[in-house]
């Protein structure tokens, strides 16, 4: 991990960790933080645990983002108290989820802008002028355009992938597609590499092709405390527990000086959490996809 | 039938009516937090047969447990098919396919226009709320839309800060015309639902309690609300919270009270 983002992520970069509540890679999002990355425009749906605790630390300049909370609990403090200050000490870009996800769209297909059916009579194209309304060239009437977003990197963790990068994910989807395949760069965090015979043997599960992949890192629990589908589930406590931290600056710096820059990498993380607590949330029974039999074709 | 009544809350009293209000609808889209709890109700009470849709990208969800978030890993197991968010969006809402959006808010005021974006001016908040997520696009797409929240003078305001999500904007006239100009596919909020009692709207588009709940009065309704609030001459009172509905909430659904308490 310290090499992909010594090598892939640099200061002033737009980078987007992606993952909607499932497969977030918080084990990138401490590496960056570790390595001091700088003035960076952190893009994701929603910025999540993840993003708060990188603007606490002063890597990030800007957001641009959609949903702005600490999902099921409450809200992100560090951004809020950034936001609310006076003057601001972090600038947002802002976006519905649909528009978010269109703009990344955009970005994969190198459009030059995409059209939806979203903010009619409301007030974000005000608070954001890059969402404009386009009269349809066929005489339609009018939607709202948004703009391509290209991340110079996209960080997204997955169940598994190949050496080589060829990256597959079950559970929810999320935007990871169209945020990687519109990013200059791309770093694929995964809960174990396969050999390449899995990955073809159920092709249709294949959200990115090696091709488009720069690193691949193998980092288990790397999502923590986010979860994985069919692996482990939302740490919930820690989601809880965060509430109280985040609304404290002293506390969370405390707790970045313990858990990111007071341990090497994840594996050390991970061993700090330790097992008791990580066998509670593992899976309560397995619920395995039925097969399918592409078939051969010789 | 159990007699005796049984003791409950303002929530679980909001939950349960919200959660009835679904009864007969096909599809909905599931917001975030109380909707959550209301929908999940519902599917296992008066709407069996409901497909819930969660923007996380799930159609047909059926959770074995209450979903800590939309996004959790029990809307997936079990689901009728998982789906890139884009598909979620541009083909099952924008497409047309949604009853009913399901939304919370922080301020709402008279004709159902949402704020779920600031308290306070855009570029300095006293408040920063969590912003859209779906919710602009689902008010803008849904058939209708239901909300369910509490009331308080914060919340149910004359003039909210900031519109995220448009309800009835000006009025129906207003509305009925911009909605049929620009094509959009919803008809606009149709159901409030309170810890108090249970909101519609009128000819013109204003909200209008319809229903109040056991326990509340009209003078906590009025001190609630930041408008003087219509209220229907027929005035409903709402049937408590059932033995079962009870059980579902505190056994099943909330056993933590995370969304009751």
């Amino acid at each position: 991990m310290a090499d992909a983002v010594r090598d892939l992520v640099r200061d002033g970069d737009t980078v987007a960790i992606e993952g909607f509540t499932h497969l977030i890679s918080f084990a990138a999002g401490h590496e960056i933080i570790r390595q001091g990355k700088r003035d960076l425009t952190l893009a994701r749906m929603t910025p999540d645990l993840i993003y708060d605790q990188m603007v606490a630390a002063g890597v990030a300049r800007k957001l641009i983002f959609s949903w702005l909370g600490n999902p099921g609990v409450g809200g992100l403090g560090a951004i809020r108290r950034r936001v609310e200050s006076d003057p601001p000490q972090l600038e947002l870009e802002e976006y519905s989820h649909f528009g978010m996800v269109a703009r990344y769209t955009a970005g994969a297909a190198k459009l030059p802008f995409f059209p939806i059916r979203s903010y009619f009579e409301t007030d974000l194209p005000k608070a954001n002028p890059l969402i404009r309304p386009i009269e349809s060239p066929y005489g339609d009437g009018v939607v709202y355009a948004v703009p391509p977003l290209q991340p110079d990197v996209t960080i997204v963790h997955a169940q598994r992938a190949t050496a080589g990068g060829d990256t597959q994910v079950w559970g929810l989807l999320g935007c990871q597609k169209e945020a990687a395949f519109a990013a200059e760069r791309v770093i694929v965090v995964v809960e174990e590499v396969v050999d390449e015979a899995v990955v073809r043997a159920d092709p249709n599960r294949t959200i990115l092709p090696g091709l488009i992949v720069d690193a691949v890192v193998v980092e288990p629990w790397g999502a923590h405390p986010s979860y994985v589908q069919g692996v482990y589930d939302r740490d919930n406590r820690f989601y809880l527990d965060w509430d109280p931290i985040s609304r404290d600056e002293d506390a969370m710096q405390a707790w970045l000086g313990e858990w990111v820059h007071g341990v090497t990498g994840r594996a050390e993380y991970v061993e700090k959490l330790g097992a008791e607590r990580l066998a509670a949330l593992r899976p309560s029974a397995a619920a395995p996809s039925g097969s399918v039999d592409y078939g051969e074709y010789r | 039938m159990n007699s005796r009544p049984v003791a409950f809350s303002k929530s679980e009293m909001m939950i349960v009516a919200a959660a009835r209000e679904l009864a007969g609808q096909r599809v909905c889209f599931v917001g975030v937090g109380l909707p959550n709890i209301a929908v999940n109700l519902a599917q296992r009470t008066v709407a069996p047969d409901l497909e819930l849709v969660y923007e996380a990208g799930v159609f047909g969800a059926r959770p074995a447990r209450l979903p800590l978030s939309i996004g959790d890993p029990t809307i997936v197991s079990g689901a009728t098919a998982a789906t890139s968010m884009f598909e979620l969006f541009a083909f099952y809402l924008q497409g047309g396919l949604i009853d009913v959006g399901f939304l919370g808010a922080a301020q709402i005021d008279r004709f159902g226009n949402i704020n779920t974006t600031v308290i306070g001016d855009y570029a300095h908040p006293t408040t920063r709320l969590p912003g859209s997520g779906g919710a602009c696009e689902i008010a803008i797409n849904a058939r209708q839309v239901f909300v369910i929240m509490r009331q308080s003078v914060r919340s149910f305001v004359e003039t909210i800060d900031f519109r995220t999500s448009p309800g009835n904007l000006g009025g129906a006239e207003q509305s009925e015309r911009i909605r049929r100009e620009q094509g959009w596919l919803g008809r606009g909020p149709s159901v409030v639902v309170t810890d108090l009692g249970i909101y519609h709207f009128d000819e013109t588009g204003e909200m209008r309690l319809d229903s109040l709940h056991p326990g509340a009065t009209l003078d906590a309704v009025r001190e609630t609300i930041g408008w003087g609030i219509r209220v229907a001459p027929d005035l409903a009172a709402t049937p408590p919270p059932s033995a079962e509905e009870l059980r579902l909430i505190r056994e099943e659904l909330d056993p933590g009270g995370a969304y009751t308490t």
